[in-house]
């Protein structure tokens, strides 16, 4: 029941957006009296990467945050694969194949950087826990099965060299890199990346940037991410929401949007008096 | 070797069997803590109140019993047959799980993202309420629990050592089953907690809430899971200390004396709860044995805490413990 009217576009370079897989329509989220978001709606199409960009305190994170379940909006519904989406808590939306990376790293610092990967691989494991206790067999060929999934991210991510290292011990860059791993891991529809790449120098940008390229085009996943640095953000992305104070102040390709005149008085500061 | 020597190491060899006790109790506490945060007061009475229905299967007693006959009139106290100790325990597993469920259910459920003193307040409740529900169900009188575990001397330490030193030391045999069961109980719970994926999630949702939820992982089964172990932990607990002692109501304050041994331990640490309860059995045993002469007897009652003093003073993570770091 995907939505036929449009059956999507080709990007500047040359690669298939399909038809839209995650629609939101009219969202607004509170805060107590606060409105974070401020009636939005958008969409985001199968295959493409889209950005969501605005100054500090726009409300992003917080649209973020929507899209993987972690805040219930007050106002407004997700449309996900063509079907409304019932009001679920957050590890069941990770279940419909959406997956996430967090501002600040969320990663379980206690445990390698393997086993913080097959975490990743939760969802498709089948295997109830008195089989896994019980009968073997089955159990351990599927950890193995997926374990080898596990190991193709590692390679696709090059971060061979610290498979069995601590992730506590690891410097921030690489720490992101796990998480990145970690979410590409349960194979999602939707990736959703917030600030993937805050805090990082030059050339670990550049790394980054290459390899959400890398996964959207070898994988085709659907990718939204929140990011700072506009250079990065305009390169990387096939169409841009702006906000501002929690409102949706610009949407579309990277070049229609740099020439919005609201987006550009955001992002210069014009004063917001009436 | 002269016989205080012997003696000394006579009283260890016990107290390293009491101690395995205290570990048993300080188990179910760190489980529940690492993947919560939550400190179980209730731990201890979960130990006492497996134990009394353990009891109650194996005689046959009719539960409600005293409120049903007060009500009704009515004049019964069991059903007039007893159960094997196998299945006693497996249905008492079952009841163990089931008060898992209703706790998530009703309480934790109810208290999520509140800060961990209300959490803890909540535990102190509920250890109220099951020392009350347990008492109404099954009756406050002492009873005797056998489960099968042989007691008395071992015959077989006495013999050995009365080769090796001349002199038979006395220990309890139910020491030694215990001393068993705890190994193979911890080796289980890290069997699992390592090479299944519930394990896995285990860890992961001690680790990190917000990211566990981010991989799919529902952190009220994790509850679930997490309470259903400790309650299987007080069970093993609730059966050690019910053959020693009888099951009564002051097994409740076991709880009491796992509190040292975590300090010692560390609140995050398995090893931790089984090396904390030997060093604070053994401890208390020796010091008894040593001091007696000098200050009199009735250490036990106290040494424990004084040595989670000590600890507090130069190691507040205790020996296992994650190291707290305050980054500023």
């Amino acid at each position: 029941m995907l939505d036929q009217s449009s059956e999507g576009y080709v990007t500047a370079d040359g690669r298939q957006i399909g038809p839209v897989v995650l629609e939101l329509k009219n969202i607004t989220l509170r805060f107590g009296g606060v409105e974070a978001i401020k009636n939005i709606s958008f969409d985001i199409r199968t295959g493409e990467i889209r950005a969501i960009i605005g100054p500090n305190g726009a409300g992003k994170s917080s649209m973020m945050n929507v899209i993987s379940g972690f805040y219930v909006p007050q106002e407004g519904e997700i449309i996900y694969k063509g079907y409304k989406r019932a009001k679920m808590p957050p590890y069941q939306v990770a279940r419909t194949g959406i997956a996430r990376t967090f501002q600040n790293i969320a990663l379980f610092e206690g445990m390698s950087v393997l086993d913080n990967i097959m975490t990743g691989r939760m969802n498709l494991m089948k295997s109830g826990f008195l089989k896994q206790a019980l009968w073997w067999g089955p159990a351990s060929r599927e950890e193995d099965e997926h374990r080898e999934k596990v190991e193709k991210v590692i390679d696709f991510l090059e971060i061979q060299h610290i498979r069995k290292t601590p992730v506590a011990r690891l410097p921030y860059g690489l720490k992101k890199r796990v998480e990145l791993a970690r979410a590409l891991a349960a194979e999602p529809q939707i990736l959703l990346l917030d600030e993937p790449m805050a805090g990082m120098n030059v050339e670990e940008k550049e790394d980054m940037s290459r390899f959400i390229l890398d996964v959207n085009d070898e994988f085709g996943t659907t990718i939204v991410l929140i990011e700072h640095d506009m250079g990065v953000v305009m390169d990387l992305s096939d169409r841009v929401v702006v906000m501002d104070y929690g409102k949706k102040i610009g949407d579309g390709t990277p070049d229609e949007v740099r020439g919005n005149q609201d987006v550009i008085d955001a992002y210069l500061g014009v004063s917001h008096d009436e | 070797m002269s016989e205080n020597v012997l003696f000394a190491l006579e009283a260890a060899a016990n107290g390293l069997t009491v101690g395995i006790m205290y570990s048993l109790v300080a188990l179910g506490f760190v489980l529940i803590f690492k993947a919560s945060g939550i400190f179980n007061f209730a731990q201890g009475v979960l130990a006492l109140f497996a134990a009394l229905t353990l009891v109650g299967f194996q005689t046959g007693q009719v539960p409600f019993a005293h409120l049903i006959n007060a009500i009704f009139g009515t004049n019964i106290h069991d059903f007039g047959f007893t159960m094997p100790a196998a299945l006693a325990i497996l249905l008492t597993v079952l009841v163990m799980i089931l008060i898992a469920i209703l706790v998530e259910r009703l309480v934790l459920k109810h208290l999520v993202n509140q800060e961990p003193i209300i959490l803890f307040m909540a535990t102190i409740g509920l250890a109220y309420f099951l020392e009350g529900l347990g008492d109404i169900m099954w009756g406050a009188e002492v009873k005797r629990l056998d489960v099968g575990i042989p007691q008395g001397m071992s015959p077989w330490v006495d013999e050995v050592t009365y080769n090796l030193f001349g002199y038979g030391f006395y220990l309890d045999e139910l020491s030694l089953w215990a001393l068993g069961i705890a190994a193979v109980l911890v080796t289980a719970l890290v069997v699992f907690s390592q090479y299944t994926k519930q394990g896995r999630a285990l860890r992961a949702v001690a680790d990190d809430h917000q990211a566990a939820l981010s991989v799919g992982i529902s952190l009220r089964f994790i509850w679930v899971l997490t309470w259903s172990i400790a309650g299987i932990v007080a069970l093993v607990a609730g059966i050690m200390w019910g053959s020693k002692s009888g099951v009564q109501f002051s097994l409740s304050l076991i709880a009491l004396k796992a509190l040292p041994v975590l300090i010692l331990g560390g609140f995050t640490s398995i090893p931790g709860a089984i090396v904390g309860g030997l060093l604070i059995g053994v401890g208390e045993k020796l010091f008894d044995f040593l001091m007696q002469p000098v200050i009199g007897g009735a250490t036990e009652n106290w040494f424990a805490y004084m040595l989670a003093l000590v600890f507090l003073l130069f190691r507040p993570q205790g020996l296992f413990g994650e190291r707290i770091i305050e980054r500023v």
